[in-house]
């Protein structure tokens, strides 16, 4: 296999295994803050023993979080010479800015979150977690603020020729607010609250499936209900905005996500399909002329298509752009619908009754994860074949002095070591689940009332 | 050119990078330095103190290295390509032994089985060992210069990055950093763990003291520029001098057991090392062997001025608010290490 195949593979194994991880702390630090915010507010024991369980599993995933994130950052050097030669003065603000406003304040206070308790007042400690949280949503705006550079560069100009050329700012607020940063940024932050939220439901639908610490699941759940009902309903809307924009700055892109190839013609939205793009057709369900609708708010209106452009400057995987763009949007249409029914239970009185709904709530922490992915994927490999869109090609951006052996190696050893990493995650991620509040009952004496039953089979 | 208070812009992010990294240097250092003793450690309960005497600050001061990686990107993009495209296969290896190290820390205290801890408490000081060797190899090579050729892409093998020279300054680091690692320990322990650490610190001195003289004769006969803006300037011999009077106090202050001021002075030491590299590599960042043609310095590696204007205005807010909320940390954490249900 040659370099480009083989560096692109590693960059795209080494960001999604690194992406499974920030979305549950924003999503998690921010429930962490309102419960713990509660406690303060009421003073309800539960509150605090559900704030301590939750920052134990916070400690996990942010810890396999910055293991991963640091490989992200030098991967640009590593594998990517030429692509930073050429971002550097652009792309290179926003990951030192990052550096210092973002990670920096996260780790910084993340010490005191998980050993603090006992040693700071519970206004220090709760002033903590909100700067954890805060911490990992600015670790979000930068990297994603430069990432939109890439999709829709702006604010800059071109300077050297050849090899030498590079991009220069010339407006570094054209360059922060290029014209997707903000709509992606918000989908990506809410998509993260998804993650978050749907992991402490998942968690404690099954402890009210199972019967275990269910009084204080019940609280844990709703704080998190809440949020996860928001989000999704503010996921469509961002998300629309979201394809507008493709639409007026990646029309490729836009081509790609709906399988759509005649140059100047009506387009159709499709909710599942398949595309043959020997024969240019998708084969599926669809909504005639949708895509028309909803780009020019006109059944009528011609949308252009992948036949507009140039060959060599359309991505070429249009199948899979297809699938993992509709697989998101399928996932973003059942959140909304599994958490509306949630709260019209909640108002009707009813949440926790019925059992196979808290059976499906157990592993809805699926869904948002596969969500990400997908729409990652769908957004990154629709930017191909350009690495800085209509700037720089992939082929052209990296290092010239790495060889494919060098790459092969490396991405050998990443695999290695993160099937391990996630091997153990899952098993102790899995083993403070099924330990649960045990270590809490001193703390709150109603967690012994509340499971009279437990024996060593449930264990 | 642009200057501020008489300096260039260039130069400014040039002693950003500089502070930033021997801030790494200093406050992961001793992190470091710990891992690589850890298994010196025999008792479950002394490893355990030792981790948690870290525990809470590790993460923070790590982030250091991820600031400098990012300002070097900002700063000097080509110094970053060609540095890391270069050290492919040692920047791995640095990546999957900081990795290893996160997650040791991490996993460790999850099982009570010996076997795993004992696992996790190997990889943790191995990776440790192995991330200070490789930033020393590092070190050695950007003093030595390295095989950039043509378009500031490098043209040399990996084992041409072993060489003997950057592998002493390898080994001299470790010695620093298990020396400044001992020091932290010291202060954060009590009774019989406090009194083994002692005789440790006291043997990783002496350690770093041997190393040091070895690489500075080494490094006069090999790389003699590493002297020259000294003989120029004559003034700044006071650099290598304070060197030499902190090395001197530590073996003081050792033997008289004030560990807090030796912690300041092995502090000291490490930055005024890393001065003496700044300043005499100034204003060259990555040194070609091939052709001085091909030698990336701030110049002809900096970003525009434009982008260094906005990165320094970022530091300058951003720093000190670091700054006070690092020094807050430190200081909730304070004294000897106490462990409860939240410890490792
Ligand atoms: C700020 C930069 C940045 C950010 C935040 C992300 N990416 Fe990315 N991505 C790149 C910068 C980048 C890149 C360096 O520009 C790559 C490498 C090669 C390329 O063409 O673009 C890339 C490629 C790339 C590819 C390969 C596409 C292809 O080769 O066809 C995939 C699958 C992803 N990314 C997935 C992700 C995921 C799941 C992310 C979520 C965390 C993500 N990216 C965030
Ligand atoms: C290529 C792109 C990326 C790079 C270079 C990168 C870099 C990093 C680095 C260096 C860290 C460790 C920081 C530390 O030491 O504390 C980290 C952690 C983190 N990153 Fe990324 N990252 C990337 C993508 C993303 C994306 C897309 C997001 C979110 C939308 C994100 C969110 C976070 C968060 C929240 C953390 C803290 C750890 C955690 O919460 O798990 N990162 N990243
Ligand atoms: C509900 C309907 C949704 C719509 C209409 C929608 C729309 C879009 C569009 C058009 C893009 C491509 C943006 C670009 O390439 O610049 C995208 C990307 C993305 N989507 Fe969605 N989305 C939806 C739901 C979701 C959900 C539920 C999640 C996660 C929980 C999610 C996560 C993402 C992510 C992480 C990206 C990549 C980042 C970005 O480009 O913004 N989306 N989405």
């Amino acid at each position: 296999m040659d370099v480009e195949i083989l560096a692109r593979l590693q960059f795209a194994f080494t960001i999604s295994f690194h992406y499974i991880y920030p979305p549950l702390s924003i999503g998690l630090g921010v429930t962490m803050a309102v419960m713990e915010g509660l406690y303060l507010k009421t003073n309800n024991k539960e509150y605090e023993v559900l704030t301590r369980f939750w920052i134990k599993i916070f400690a996990l995933i942010f810890g396999i979080g910055v293991a991963t994130g640091i490989v992200m950052e030098f991967e640009f050097g590593t594998n990517w010479a030429v692509y930073s030669r050429y971002v550097g003065d652009i792309f290179g603000s926003a990951l030192a800015a990052e550096g210092i406003f973002a990670f920096a304040l996260e780790s910084g206070f993340l010490g005191i979150l998980i050993f603090g308790w006992n040693k700071v007042s519970r206004k220090v400690h709760f002033f903590s977690t909100v700067m954890v949280a805060l911490g990992s949503i600015f670790s979000a705006i930068w990297i994603v603020v430069a990432n939109s550079w890439q999709q829709t560069p702006a604010g800059f100009h071109i300077v050297g020729e050849g090899m030498w050329a590079r991009a220069e700012i010339t407006d570094f607020w054209a360059m922060v607010f290029n014209p997707s940063s903000m709509e992606r940024l918000s989908h990506v932050i809410i998509g993260a609250f998804l993650a978050g939220s749907f992991l402490v439901m998942s968690v404690h639908a099954y402890y009210i499936y199972r019967g275990k610490f269910v009084e204080i699941s019940k609280k844990g759940f709703k704080v998190a209900l809440v949020i996860a009902a928001l989000s999704s309903v503010a996921q469509l809307i961002v998300g629309s905005i979201s394809a507008e924009g493709v639409a007026r700055n990646q029309p490729e892109k836009l081509a790609a996500l709906e399988g759509h190839f005649d140059s100047l013609k009506t387009a159709d939205m499709y909710l599942f399909g398949w595309v043959d793009k020997e024969a240019q057709k998708v084969y599926g369900l669809k909504i005639p002329n949708g895509l028309s609708f909803l780009i020019h708010k006109d059944f009528n209106a011609p949308v252009r298509g992948l036949n507009y452009f140039p060959k060599d400057e359309v991505p070429s995987q249009v199948n899979m752009i297809f699938q993992f763009y509709h697989i998101m949007i399928a996932i973003g249409m059942t959140l909304i619908g599994l958490s509306l029914y949630a709260v019209f239970l909640w108002w009707r009185g009813k949440l926790f009754d019925k059992k196979w709904l808290m059976l499906i709530f157990s592993f809805s922490v699926l869904l948002p994860q596969i969500a990400n992915q997908a729409g990652w994927y769908a957004a990154e490999m629709g930017r191909q074949p350009w690495v800085v869109y209509k700037l720089l090609r992939t082929s052209d951006a990296l290092s010239k002095s790495v060889t494919a052996e060098h790459v092969l190696f490396s991405l050998i050893l990443f695999m290695l070591v993160y099937t391990l990493l996630f091997v153990l995650f899952i098993y102790l991620l899995n083993k403070k689940i099924q330990h649960g509040f045990d270590d809490f009952e001193d703390d709150l004496p109603s967690l012994k009332r509340d499971n009279p039953i437990m024996s060593k089979e449930d264990l | 050119m642009e200057t501020i208070l008489g300096i260039d812009l260039p130069t400014w992010w040039y002693l950003v990078i500089g502070a930033v990294f021997t801030g790494y240097t200093i406050l992961d250092g001793f992190d470091l330095g710990a891992g690589a003793v850890h298994l010196f450690f025999n008792k479950e309960e002394s490893r355990r103190v030792a981790l948690n005497a870290i525990g809470p600050v590790w993460d923070g001061n790590e982030v250091w290295l991820v600031i400098g990686g990012g300002a070097l990107f900002a700063g000097f993009p080509e110094v970053y390509a060609s540095l890391f495209s270069a050290f492919y296969i040692p920047f791995m290896l640095f990546l999957v032994g900081l990795i290893f190290r996160a997650i040791s820390i991490e996993f460790r205290s999850k099982e009570k089985m010996k076997w795993w801890r004992n696992l996790w408490d190997r990889s943790y000081s191995i990776a440790s060992i192995v991330i200070t060797l490789l930033l020393g190899v590092l070190l050695g090579n950007i003093i030595q210069g390295i095989k950039i050729g043509e378009g500031f892409v490098y043209q040399g093998t990996f084992l041409d990055l072993l060489n003997p020279y950057a592998l002493v300054v390898g080994v001299t680091t470790l010695s620093l950093f298990m020396m400044h690692g001992c020091i932290y320990l010291v202060m954060k322990t009590e009774n019989r763990l406090y009194a083994k650490l002692t005789v440790m610190v006291k043997n990783t001195t002496n350690a770093f003291i041997v190393l040091y003289l070895i690489l500075t004769g080494y490094t006069l006969y090999h790389v003699p520029y590493m002297a020259k803006k000294f003989h120029d300037e004559p003034v700044l011999y006071i650099v290598p001098f304070l060197t030499i009077g902190c090395v001197v106090g530590l073996k003081l202050l050792v033997k008289r057991r004030k560990y807090f001021m030796a912690f300041i002075l092995s502090s000291l030491t490490a930055m005024l090392l890393l001065i003496t590299v700044a300043l005499n590599l100034y204003p060259n960042v990555l040194i070609s062997s091939i052709d001085p043609a091909y030698t990336i310095n701030i110049y002809n590696g900096a970003s525009s001025a434009k982008s260094l204007k906005i990165m320094l205005l970022m530091a300058a807010i951003g720093m000190p608010i670091v700054a006070t909320y690092t020094t807050f940390v430190f200081w909730t954490f304070r004294g000897k290490v106490k462990m409860d249900e939240t410890s490792y």
